[in-house]
């Protein structure tokens, strides 16, 4: 049923149809009315699980660890400094195969303290062995955790579902939310392999020596590598039960006869595809290929998409200090070695803290790389605030 | 000495943690461990920190448990066995004892938050410390259960701090059930381990588990120094049963703290030549403290 609904609550309600057992979290902004909206459901009945109200996102994570290894459904939301006091518990369950399922809102990482949106906080756990889908919009937040639960059961991958915080978290849209059936005919329950349970006594997180350890990585890596069908089918199942397209691994705008190709991910897209309509009105043949899943990176879906391009640019609203941009580097890994001769890939960091990415800005980046690539820059950059010598 | 038929009397042996780990000859946590899953019996699931436990007796594909055993980090057991609690409660699954684990440097450091999480949220969850007074596991650094004056190799010159009450902090969180125990009394752990997994909610217990290795005494001896820091009034033994401290053992004939001093390397400094420095009359004081506050 189509409402008006924030997104945080339609994340929430979509959660709760999802039939998780156990659910911990601790608060931290802008994930807070996704687990007070969660409480509230489990509080009036409509949910039967347990809440785990915890002393810090530590031990949110280290609680759905447990209740996952005891064959609960489990489920956390967190952003920015709480996904990085996690990180430990995030490695953790990846390497442990326990298909949890958590929100990131995503959100900057301190210093100096930023409440506000960009992705630095979910790229910092890129490596951990996660499945991370990016929603674009409200709808396809709450589609994404139907499909991640599912993709997560069925790979034993824990998968997080990444949303701008504020702007997605906090923005109210039409969300159709389904009817309790149709995700229950979606989603069947959760059914664990390994356990622990008196009944079938085994050890689950026995340390590996260096002859057992490096297969165990390698095993890791190729079930990432192998989820690209499920998250595919997941997705297609998903479009044809729901009647959306939600999901899947790369979405394209106005790409085809695109002169300018632009890659990002997340709600920038939004903008992006209007300053894309608006520079079509002007004769200019601009294009996008969003980034629906991070990891496993969609190599072959870019290379694919892109193989004619010869100017690409790519926004990200993250950095890895002393390299650049990071989205870009996947980026330019896609196309074989031999290929990138005369093909520019430019690299883009905007949106910093909150910092807003205009149309405008975007327009800036556009023609910019019609004239010539830029190797890496910040967009939306304040010179006036940045001394000499800091240049 | 008691002859050894009638030491081991009515003491629960099951090799739930069974023979074949690779723990130090006369390992004091070994051997807690091993009391302690034995008195608990099948049902059990061991929520076990990062440590020498985890190393000793977890290394893929020889784990020394035949219960069900979940090693994640150094910090979380009682954290991961919480989430293992609500999932049984969730589920409709159990009753099952859930036993979360780690040394003194897991429980009393770096895991404390988690440890107090979880008893202010209440989980029937037993937590047990086993507390060999440094982080042996890495080689002997201090920890905040290292007592004063003992030598680790981060406190060359010997520990300045007292050791940090766990026991009471546990106590204050309002928990129904928090008991001290060492490994050298075997009936004592398992009673006490028995009498904490009949009672619902969170329970402590925080057993003293003597380390050849890193305190410097013969593994023969572990028994011995157990008996020796109850004796001088080091290690009170005692249970709290819902805020009243209560089954205090009392010291039949109470030693100097020389006495347990001396057979330890790690306090081999505080004696010049065989003669006490000035350190020995502060851990005398502790032990005179313990001794009043207790009435041991």
């Amino acid at each position: 049923m189509l409402k008006q609904i924030e997104g945080s609550h339609a994340v929430a309600r979509v959660v709760s149809e999802c039939r998780p057992n156990v659910i911990s979290a601790y608060p931290i902004t802008p994930q807070t009315h996704i687990v007070e909206e969660l409480a509230t459901i489990v509080g009036n009945g409509e949910l039967e699980a347990e809440f785990v109200n915890v002393e810090s996102e530590f031990s949110a994570a280290s609680v759905v660890l447990g209740a996952s290894a005891a064959g609960a459904r489990a489920y956390t939301a967190t952003t920015s400094q709480g996904l990085l006091l996690m990180s430990e518990v995030i490695y953790c369950i990846a390497g442990m195969r326990l298909p949890i399922v958590l929100t990131c809102a995503n959100r900057a990482i301190s210093a100096p303290l930023s409440i506000w949106n960009d992705q630095q906080d979910s790229m910092a756990v890129r490596d951990a062995g996660w499945i991370q889908l990016h929603a674009e919009d409200n709808q396809e937040a709450a589609d994404l955790h139907i499909q991640a639960f599912k993709i997560a059961e069925k790979t034993f991958l824990p998968t997080m579902v990444c949303m701008d915080g504020f702007i997605l978290t906090h923005a109210f849209e039409p969300v159709d939310i389904p009817e309790q059936k149709e995700v229950d005919d979606f989603l069947p329950p959760f059914k664990p392999k390994h356990i622990v349970d008196p009944r079938w006594p085994r050890g689950i997180g026995l340390f590996a020596d260096p002859r057992f350890y490096m297969e165990t990585r390698y095993i890791l890596h190729r079930a990432l590598e192998k989820s690209e069908e499920t998250i595919k089918e997941v997705s297609s199942e998903f479009a044809k039960v729901f009647g959306r397209d939600s999901g899947g691994f790369i979405k394209t705008y106005k790409l085809k006869e695109a002169d300018v190709a632009i890659v990002s991910m997340g709600s920038v897209v939004g903008t992006i595809k209007d300053m894309i309509d608006q520079l079509e009105e002007e004769g200019k043949k601009v294009g996008l290929l969003q980034i629906c899943c991070y990891r496993p990176f969609p190599r072959h879906e870019v290379h694919k998409a892109l193989e004619d391009k010869m100017n690409i640019v790519v926004l990200e609203k993250c950095i890895s200090l002393g390299r650049g941009g990071i989205l870009a580097s996947d980026v330019r890994w896609s196309f074989p070695r031999a290929e990138k001769k005369d093909r520019n890939i430019s690299s883009f960091v905007a949106g910093l803290g909150g910092r807003n990415i205009s149309v405008d800005d975007l327009r800036y980046m556009v023609e910019k790389v019609e004239k010539e690539p830029a190797e890496f820059e910040f967009l939306g950059l304040k010179k006036e605030l940045i001394a000499e010598r800091d240049m | 000495m008691m002859e050894q038929s009638k030491y081991l009397e009515g003491v629960e042996k099951k090799d739930l943690f069974a023979h074949g780990h690779r723990a130090c000859g006369g390992c004091g946590q070994a051997l807690a461990a091993r009391l302690v899953h034995d008195a608990a019996g099948e049902n059990t699931i061991a929520c076990v920190a990062t440590g020498c436990l985890e190393v000793f007796s977890s290394p893929y594909p020889d784990p020394a448990w035949r219960i069900p055993f979940l090693h994640s980090l150094f910090e979380n057991p009682a954290a991961v066995a919480s989430g293992v609690e609500a999932a049984y409660k969730a589920l409709g699954k159990g009753p099952v004892n859930i036993i979360a684990q780690g040394g003194d440097g897991s429980t009393a450091d770096i895991g404390f938050q988690c440890i107090s999480g979880m008893f202010e949220r209440g989980h029937n969850v037993l937590y047990v410390c086993y507390d060999n007074e440094a982080y042996m596991n890495t080689g002997v650094q201090r920890s905040s259960f290292t007592p004063y004056g003992a030598r680790t190799t981060t406190t060359p010159t010997g520990n300045k701090t007292r050791k940090k009450n766990l026991p009471m902090i546990a106590a204050d969180h309002g928990i129904p059930y928090v008991a001290t125990a060492t490994v050298d009394d075997f009936r004592d752990v398992q009673k006490k381990v028995k009498k904490a997994l009949a009672i619902e909610g969170p329970k402590y217990i925080h057993i003293l588990a003597p380390c050849p290795l890193g305190w410097g005494h013969p593994g023969e001896l572990t028994v011995e120094v157990c008996r020796l820091a109850k004796d001088t009034g080091l290690f009170p033994v005692f249970e709290i049963v819902n805020g009243k401290v209560t089954n205090v053992r009392r010291i039949p004939v109470k030693l100097p703290v020389e006495e347990y001093l001396k057979v330890q390397g790690r306090f081999k400094h505080l004696f010049k030549k065989g003669v006490p420095t000035e350190e020995v009359a502060v851990i005398q004081e502790i032990a005179n403290q313990n001794i009043e506050r207790f009435n041991l």
